[in-house]
């Protein structure tokens, strides 16, 4: 598994993509979907809503556990992936491709997102 | 006591295969090896294969052995014949269970008890203390057993391409001494998936031959290893209870909807009879809650230890919770207020952290095979 260089990543295993026109895409790390196991449900905020780094803002159900989402960044969310509402075994698939979760137009960021390489370290994979 | 996981005669082969593993009951076991759906659904079209050797396996023999185990279970174990199982219970003298077990007649004067893990102690020292006055012994046999299951509708096929034994001639909750693989096994058609299958046990240093055979002789016809996680989603879809859920100390067999287990017709007195007995009745007459299935309408999944709940009012607690892949619904198994119990029941719902999900009542299991 390898975390793609051009993301930025939480502690609580998100991914966050540089912004383009202001907005970034979040998802959850493939280090983060391997220990869920099989995703069967996503709760994602929705389009207008406020979401702030560090605070949940969300829910992915899979067969043993429900896990919060949480927001890397301060933010309105402008798109919500009604794919991975659909299909949540997206999350599992691609979790950095099709499995990203919503868009959100960033207003503030936290000064300690980690880059891929410190990512890795920090998650063991 | 140590804190350190046991890890079973397969670890190696589990690390190997890159599974996810687990702590369960102090043993460290594989959780799943790839994605639990296809691990549930591979049992349910092909096969899977599964290592239990953290069950509990209890030996008991001696000219008593079936009257002493008469008096300490609640079943009538002395009617099981040589070669035959037996789905059983051990309750306190409250008639709270203390566990749900499969004892096998394995001679005249010989059985087999397999405790559930967490158990496995517990059922060791009331069967000890159990057997005073008794010409009967019992012994740990914990150490004595790998046990492997091989569950599925391919399952008979595969297990046919490795044993002489006659498979054809054993019986659900059935065994027989083998050979597997050129491995000595007893081979016991039980499981606890809802489909057909078999248990082996087998000395521990033989697991890893016999794994490698089961996987190479079922992967033609779909079998995958398994783990503990689809065996839970495999037992909640057929209705079967799993200890320190569906059964506790607080309950009795007829509080569990169980009491078909308790043989009061059985000759002489056993553990728990006087309070099974009005337990008994209490069920017939007056029951205080019921466990249900229940199914559902949205895709919140609820989880053990949620309230289930009806016009604003708790009726109930989830005590097994898991999406299905068979139904590719959320489903639970949940002890229910009588008034609530039957299926259809209107406006029941469960709170899954503050919102109340609609959720039907349905009569057990969610799932039986075709036969």
């Amino acid at each position: 598994m390898s975390n793609p260089q051009q993301l930025r990543y939480s502690k609580e295993h998100e991914w966050l993509s540089d912004a383009e026109d202001g907005v970034s895409t979040v998802g959850i790390t493939e280090h983060a979907a391997n220990a869920l196991g099989d995703v069967v449900y996503v709760q994602l905020p929705a389009v207008g809503d406020t979401v702030t780094a560090g605070e949940t803002c969300g829910e992915l159900e899979s067969t043993k556990s429900v896990s919060d989402l949480y927001s890397p960044v301060t933010g309105e969310v402008v798109e919500a992936n009604q794919d991975v509402v659909d299909d949540p075994s997206l999350v599992n698939t691609a979790p950095f491709e099709g499995g990203w979760l919503f868009k959100v137009r960033v207003t503030d960021e936290p000064k300690d997102l980690l880059s891929a390489d410190e990512y890795t370290e920090f998650s063991g994979s | 006591m140590s804190t350190a996981p046991r890890l079973t005669a397969l670890d190696a082969a589990h690390r190997a295969l890159g599974a996810t593993m687990t702590d369960f009951a102090g043993w460290d076991m594989p959780l799943r090896y790839g994605s639990e759906r296809d691990e549930h659904n591979a049992v349910r079209t092909g096969a899977g294969l599964f290592d239990l050797s953290h069950m509990g396996e209890i030996t008991v023999t001696g000219p008593q052995a079936a009257d002493f185990l008469d008096f300490a279970l609640v079943g009538n174990i002395g009617s099981v014949g040589v070669g035959r199982a037996r789905y059983t219970m051990i309750c306190r003298e409250d008639g709270g269970i203390l566990d749900d077990l499969i004892v096998y007649r394995l001679q005249e004067r010989e059985y087999m008890v397999v405790a559930n893990a967490s158990n496995a102690q517990v059922v060791l020292d009331a069967l000890t203390a159990r057997a005073a006055g008794f010409d009967a012994a019992v012994r740990d046999d914990r150490d004595a057993y790998a046990l492997l299951a091989v569950q599925g509708p391919q399952s008979p096929a595969i297990l046919k391409s490795l044993t002489d034994a006659d498979l054809d001639g054993l019986k659900y909750y059935a065994g027989l001494p083998g050979t597997v693989a050129g491995v000595p096994a007893l081979i016991a058609r039980t499981g606890y998936t809802g489909e057909d299958g078999f248990e082996l046990f087998v000395e521990p240093r033989y697991a890893e031959k016999l794994w490698r055979a089961l996987l190479e002789a079922g992967a033609p016809v779909g079998l995958i290893p398994c783990g503990l996680s689809c065996r839970d989603t495999l037992r909640l879809e057929a209705g079967m209870p799993l200890y320190g859920h569906e059964l506790t100390t607080s309950l009795t067999p007829f509080d569990a909807g169980l009491g078909r287990v308790v043989k009061f017709e059985k000759e002489g007195d056993f553990v728990g009879r006087e309070a099974l007995t009005e337990a008994a009745e209490r069920a017939r007459t007056a029951p205080p809650r019921k466990l249900v299935g229940l199914v559902a309408e949205g895709r919140r999944v609820p989880r053990a230890g949620m309230s289930v709940v009806a016009g604003g009012e708790v009726i109930g607690e989830i005590t097994s919770g898991a999406p299905s892949p068979t139904l590719g619904k959320p489903i639970a198994m949940a002890y229910v207020d009588a008034a609530h119990a039957e299926p259809g029941a209107e406006g029941v719902g469960v709170d899954i952290r503050g919102t109340h999900e609609p959720y039907e009542v349905v009569a057990l299991p969610f799932y039986k095979r075709r036969k």
